[in-house]
């Protein structure tokens, strides 16, 4: 399989290559296979000249996940199996964010174990609280499951859901804030 | 065969740091997880992914199954390893672990069980032909057994709790008249302390040295022994420094105990990294202490002197495969002396967290250091006050002294009182130069 790789040093040109053998759309082709702190760096800039919050891109020795949400880990797990130059740990640089927390006036509902944040009972049920829903303390904001355990976590307050600070299914941990609640 | 590409490290300090080495060497990706106190900890930093389990105390985060169990789950991982302390010998865990079909590092649940209860492993040690302190087989049901069989043993004797460790819930009773009060005392002592009020008797022996063999099993019966550590230096049961191979062990010993180590673990089926302590009577016979199913950490000097990558070997047991090399094979090369530093006072022993201001490890040949601190860390007051592990290898004890003294004092730590002036007298110390010393000594030792 030929070498494929995403260049970034065009300015408009995002080339990504579909781990395909046949039908494939190269359009560029590069020598090195890896990408290098510059060219993530680059692609960072694009993501965010662009205006896309989620990018993704993978070939046979590297996968990339670029993503604008604040908080959320970023990880570039470089191949296990034979790549020739793997990236070790390399985060791209995180789009810019505020040095204050604009948020710093809102109770933040966190979430007290690890786990599974669903903001639904199930799949097809719509969600326990949007944003603008007023909330009492019994009132139930969200599912966090662990360990095949779903566990509803109350609001604890009384007040308006103003952010909403997870998506539904991601992975959240102890302390995580989950909800902006203007008291 | 099994795939281990993720490791999650339910742990944190220095082994934490440990195993991240290794995985890294390995390719294996690295979750750790941490408490809202270990925050900025090393380990968080260079792990791969991390998450915070819970609030600072040890119970709500590193000993919370529930929080690890789902943190492992989340990120996906293949293993965890324990490292030392905390849940490394929770059967419990391991079980769990097992359920979740998540590789827990280290042996079966049920060989965890038996030789954390120290009455079963007592039993199971004596099935195996390991020799061990004369003393009761079952704990002591009443005041009459417990004198019949003192005098059986002989004294002085010590009582000990059965859910003990550590140094814990220990007696010494060295008349017969003292006997009841001290047994009554010690059931009390244990219950509360371990809500295990089962207690045994055994002979004590007053100058022992503390000797312990690290041995290596994989899962399909290969079991080899990588030589002994001296760990008699204690102070109230906890050991300062350790050193490889022990000055008193001749090549004749270590091979006996050796063996006597190596057949036990097949008789009992263990696998991975486990350490067998024995106490050493001044006429060189040896009994069963306790075993330890885990990396101990003082396992660094056997490294050195065998060259050895105790954690790689615990991995690569847990994916299946075997140990790869045979007992011929292991060499003892030199000799490795491992200095623990303590976060606290040189002379009162009282813990000293804070702020470290400077740090600086020593380097040069056969210096190694396992730590997890850094200039501008918070020393946190919730866990043990270990900071660093100072570590040196050379060709003879005596140079290995020498090169002690040399990197203890160019170990800089500023801000927090450390143990490294304690270890300063040690090493200047003509008994301890001479290789002459039990498990006194600390309590002979002028500080």
């Amino acid at each position: 399989m030929s070498e494929t790789s995403a260049s970034a040093k065009a300015k408009d040109e995002i080339v990504v290559d579909k781990k395909s053998g046949n039908g494939s759309k190269k359009q560029k082709q590069v020598t090195d296979p890896s990408l290098n702190m510059d060219e993530l760096r680059d692609l960072a800039n694009l993501v965010i000249e662009h205006g896309f919050t989620d990018f993704e891109f993978e070939n046979e020795n590297i996968r990339v996940r670029l993503s604008k949400t604040t908080g959320a880990p970023v990880t570039v797990p470089a191949s296990v199996s034979s790549a020739p130059a793997p990236i070790t740990a390399a985060a791209a640089p995180a789009p810019p964010v505020e040095t204050a927390d604009p948020d710093a006036d809102l109770y933040k509902i966190t979430s007290p174990i690890v786990g599974t944040f669903y903001r639904s009972p199930g799949p097809d049920k719509n969600a326990y609280v949007s944003e603008g829903s007023n909330v009492s303390p019994e009132t139930t904001v969200c599912i966090v499951e662990a360990m095949k355990l779903m566990n509803e976590i109350q609001a604890e307050v009384s007040g308006e859901v103003v952010k909403i600070y997870v998506e539904n299914g991601q992975p959240v941990e102890y302390g995580q804030p989950l909800f902006g609640i203007k008291k | 065969m099994r795939d281990i590409r993720k490791i999650l490290i339910a742990n944190r300090g220095e082994i934490a740091i440990r195993i991240i080495w290794t995985c890294k060497e390995m390719g294996i990706k690295t979750v750790a997880v941490h408490s809202e106190a270990d925050r900025e900890a090393l380990h968080v930093r260079y792990a791969d992914e991390a998450l915070c389990i819970g609030g600072p105390p040890s119970a709500e985060s590193y000993l919370n199954i529930p929080s690890i169990i789902s943190a492992a789950e989340i990120t996906n991982v293949d293993a965890i390893h324990p490292g030392y302390g905390f849940l490394a010998e929770s059967a419990t865990f391991a079980k769990v672990c097992e359920d979740c079909n998540i590789k827990f590092i280290g042996p079966n649940p049920d060989v965890i069980a038996m030789m954390g209860d120290k009455v079963e492993a007592r039993r199971a040690m004596k099935a195996a032909g390991v020799p061990i302190l004369p003393g009761s087989p079952d704990p002591i049901e009443s005041d009459q057994e417990a004198k019949k069989l003192a005098l059986e043993i002989g004294f002085p004797v010590i009582i000990k709790a059965a859910a003990g460790g550590g140094g814990r819930g220990m007696r010494i009773v060295r008349t017969e008249e003292e006997l009841a009060t001290n047994l009554e005392l010690a059931q009390t002592e244990a219950l509360n302390a371990f809500k295990n009020g089962a207690v045994y008797i055994e002979r004590y022996i007053e100058r022992p040295r503390h000797i312990e063999i690290q041995i290596l099993a994989d899962e399909h019966g290969n079991v080899i022994h990588l030589g002994e550590r001296e760990c008699t230096i204690q102070r109230r049961h906890q050991k300062l420094l350790e050193e490889a191979p022990s000055p008193v062990i001749s090549a004749e010993l270590r091979n006996k105990m050796g063996a006597v180590a190596v057949k036990a673990c097949q008789e009992i089926g263990y696998s991975s990294a486990g350490t067998f302590e024995f106490l050493l009577d001044e006429d060189g016979s040896f009994y069963f202490m306790e075993m330890n199913t885990r990396i101990q950490v003082e396992h660094p000097v056997t490294e050195m002197v065998t060259l050895a990558d105790i954690v790689r070997n615990q991995i690569r047991i847990a994916t299946g495969e075997n140990i790869g090399y045979t007992q011929d094979e292991v060499q003892i090369v030199g000799h490795s002396i491992e200095c623990r530093i303590n976060a606290e006072d040189p002379v009162k022993f009282t813990p000293s967290p804070g702020k470290i201001t400077a740090f600086n490890i020593p380097g040069g040949p056969g210096v190694r250091v396992d730590t997890a601190v850094y200039p501008g860390y918070v020393v946190p007051p919730y866990y043990d006050s270990m900071i660093a592990k100072l570590i040196v290898h050379a060709r003879t004890r005596e140079l290995a002294i020498a090169r002690m003294q040399r990197a203890l004092d160019m170990l800089v730590v500023e801000g927090i009182k450390t143990t490294i002036p304690l270890h300063q007298k040690i090493m200047a110390d003509e008994k301890f130069q001479k290789g002459e010393f039990s498990t006194k000594f600390m309590e002979e030792f002028e500080y």
